[in-house]
């Protein structure tokens, strides 16, 4: 019996804590896939069968239909396919543009030495606050912009250039990261007036643009923590022989962080993939993702839980899939040096 | 030929012809030339262009919104400034109860907490004041903290004592609180279990991250199936307990449980993954040192593990902070901001505002929590992350 409580060597545990350990990681591990299951096994579910109480196991307790599956699929065909498509794009894109500007970017603050000045960043956000407040005060808002621009070019020549305060590379790290702690409906309203005077509301255009913005701060976050674990040497070598940063960049960087992108593009993709606030804002019939599609199920004639199940299903083994893909990044300490900085 | 003055960064060997200058050397920008200067701007430019035009433009105009009363008229919309109008409706006008809550007198109870809460921030500042422990800017800082935790707390035991409601500012620090706690606490146990070198743990890794990859719109839905004591799975259970006609929605604090629950379930692989990684970075020496020893588990625990702990944990809990601040698609999708407003969170409030049209109040409602956010983040960020950094 004392051998169940005794260790073989001195990290390893216990069987007797081994057993409570799988028991607990167990019971969480239900936790975890129940939910889950319970989605596949309802979208499998006849009406009849949800309504009268919980049956569990099929072939056991119920017999499965695919009904709720045809249904969404070939009934809804086209209303199901649309979100998908439009989620699939949009996601894709924004992710795509996101790291590529935001890899640049962090490249950058980490590679090189910025030095902008205090007094040019005060007079701009001087002007534009001037232009503001001529536009709530009854001035149209061109007139007010192309003002403050005017306002802001003399300015600079004369006043700006006398303060010689800069700041630093960290500075702007911060100012770019710390754009995440914004809540976006905070945002949300005045970036909808703004799509909607260029007509760009319900497109997927709109949508890509907005999530590039959102998602650009974790980019610079997380890349700029991985390039700072790339060695210097190997620029130095290549920019002894004459390459332009440019070149660098692309030849020399970019490759060697093919895994911190890629964990990165798969992080950005599942937010850009799962986000509804500003798809409920900004997109209507024509632009819908699967999150507005899912919720909006709800609405007419009450949870019909088969249905939603297989949305709900489609919707998330995707992410799954990438999810599992993701796991191995992770697992690595890639995303855990962000965090630890 | 060019020769990159790069900054130091710690990564070029010492002695080599090619270590980096001091930082602030200004010799870098004379050797660069012009049409280096432009590549290097061309490299950030564009991410500050995006940010500057879909973050801070916005952020500007929210503010005039929410200063003015917006009209939808013909041809477009009618701007009229109104000053703090819209701040006053939350705080003392018809907004009131909707986002302060219902306050009533304290219970006994409520007294006692607020009495002894009152006690421990006079006595925080007043060692403020006699260790020197701060400059006379951070000790301003910290009086306004303690005013703002005393109002909070005021408003906390005001609005939770029999007939009194509370609004949705304290609900979603409720959330957060409450959240974090669990979320953080669940998070440790299950890493702690997990470095144990059992057979089979990429498995359990693998399965503990996909709640966090799910969307939120999916995990409402999902936990609305789950918590229906009719139909729900549990059916036999509630059967048991003779809950059988109890509904979660219906019932305030039920709901707001049933959303605690749903965060919870989602958000606890983050600190999961996060405090594995870093518990799995831990130096293996000085532990077995310890064991070898013959320090007990829980000394090496509390006094190798957890200092190290320390700083990451830090940094997660800030970062779950200020995302969970911004709760709004499970309120929505689990109880449609509950019964009557019972669940709404602050982002929800300014959503169903937006959809009655009150633009004004509804970017009043979004700076009011801008301003929460960032006064929770540097709060933290001045009091617990820096102390915690410094120690660790």
């Amino acid at each position: 019996m004392r051998n169940l409580f005794r260790r073989h060597s001195l990290l390893s545990p216990s069987p007797a804590t081994m057993i409570v350990s799988y028991l607990l990681l167990g019971f969480w591990a239900f936790v975890v896939l129940f939910p889950i299951y319970w989605l596949v096994v309802t979208s499998f579910k006849l009406p009849i069968q949800v309504d009268s109480g919980p049956v569990y196991i099929p072939f056991v307790d119920f017999q499965p239909s695919l009904h709720a599956w045809r249904y969404i699929f070939v009934d809804l065909g086209n209303d199901t396919l649309r979100p998908y498509i439009n989620t699939v794009v949009v996601a894709l894109a924004s992710s795509v543009i996101a790291l590529i500007l935001g890899a640049g970017a962090a490249y950058a603050l980490v590679r090189f030495q910025y030095r902008p000045r205090v007094g040019v960043i005060l007079t701009f956000m001087g002007c534009v606050a001037l232009a503001a407040v001529a536009t709530v005060a009854g001035v149209p808002w061109q007139l007010a912009a192309v003002a403050g621009l005017a306002c802001f070019v003399l300015l600079l020549q004369t006043v700006a250039r006398r303060f010689r305060r800069t700041l630093g590379n960290n500075d702007i790290a911060f100012w770019l990261i710390s754009q995440r702690m914004l809540p976006p409906v905070a945002v949300v309203l005045p970036i909808y007036i703004l799509f909607q005077q260029l007509h760009l509301l319900d497109t997927q255009l709109a949508l890509i643009i907005t999530y590039v913005a959102t998602n650009l701060p974790i980019v610079i976050w997380l890349m700029r923590d991985y390039f700072q674990t790339i060695p210097l040497e190997l620029e130095e070598c290549a920019s002894i022989d004459g390459a332009s940063s440019y070149r660098i960049f692309h030849t020399i960087v970019l490759p060697i962080s093919v895994p911190g992108l890629v964990a990165t593009f798969l992080f950005v993709l599942v937010f850009a993939w799962n986000e509804y606030l500003l798809a409920l804002f900004l997109s209507g019939a024509n632009a819908q993702t699967l999150p507005l599609t899912v919720a909006a199920q709800n609405a007419t004639r009450g949870p019909q839980w088969w249905y939603m199940s297989v949305l709900i299903l489609i919707m998330i083994l995707p992410v799954i899939g990438m999810a599992i893909a993701l796991e191995r990044y992770i697992s690595r300490g890639l995303l855990v040096g962000a965090v630890k900085g | 030929m060019q020769l990159e003055q790069n900054q130091a960064q710690g990564s070029a060997p010492i002695g080599s012809s090619l270590e980096a200058p001091a930082l602030g050397d200004v010799r870098s920008h004379a050797i660069t030339s012009r049409s280096e200067r432009l590549i290097r701007a061309s490299f950030i430019w564009p991410a500050l262009l995006v940010v500057l035009f879909l973050s801070i433009f916005p952020l500007l105009a929210s503010l005039t919104l929410a200063l003015s009363r917006i009209k939808f008229v013909k041809g477009g919309f009618d701007v009229q400034f109104v000053g703090l109008d819209n701040f006053n409706k939350l705080v003392f006008g018809s907004s009131r109860t909707h986002f302060l809550g219902v306050l009533r007198d304290p219970s006994l109870l409520g007294w006692i907490i607020f009495g002894v809460g009152i006690v421990l921030l006079a006595g925080w500042l007043i060692a403020t004041v006699r260790g020197y422990r701060a400059s006379p800017v951070g000790l301003v800082g910290r009086g306004f903290v303690a005013l703002v935790v005393a109002g909070g707390l005021w408003l906390a035991v005001a609005t939770l004592s029999p007939g009194a409601r509370p609004g949705t500012l304290l609900v979603t620090l409720i959330y957060v609180g409450v959240g974090l706690t669990v979320q953080y606490f669940l998070g440790l146990g299950l890493a702690l279990l997990t470095t144990q070198p059992l057979p089979g743990r990429r498995f359990f890794r693998v399965v503990f991250l996909l709640p966090m990859m799910i969307t939120p719109v999916g995990v409402g839905y999902m936990f609305q199936m789950l918590t229906d004591t009719g139909k729900g799975p549990f059916q036999p259970v509630w059967k048991l307990l003779g809950l059988t006609n109890f509904s979660w929605v219906n019932d305030p604090w039920g709901a707001r449980a049933a959303v605690i629950i749903g965060d919870v379930w989602q958000w606890t692989p983050f600190m999961f993954i996060v405090l594995l990684a870093a518990l799995e970075g831990q130096q293996v020496e000085p532990v077995e040192a310890a064991l070898v020893d013959g320090a007990s588990r829980w000394q090496v625990f509390r006094h190798l593990t957890w200092p190290a702990l320390l700083p990451v944990s830090s940094t997660l809990i800030l970062i779950r902070l200020i995302e969970g601040m911004k709760i709004v698609d499970l309120p929505n999708i689990l109880t449609n901001g509950g019964p009557g407003t019972a669940t709404e969170s602050l982002t929800l409030h300014a959503f169903l505002a937006w959809r009655t049209l009150d633009l004004g109040g509804s970017a009043a409602i979004a700076y009011t929590l801008l301003f929460l956010v960032t006064f929770l983040g540097t709060a933290y960020v001045n009091l617990v992350r820096h102390r915690v950094s410094e120690a660790a």
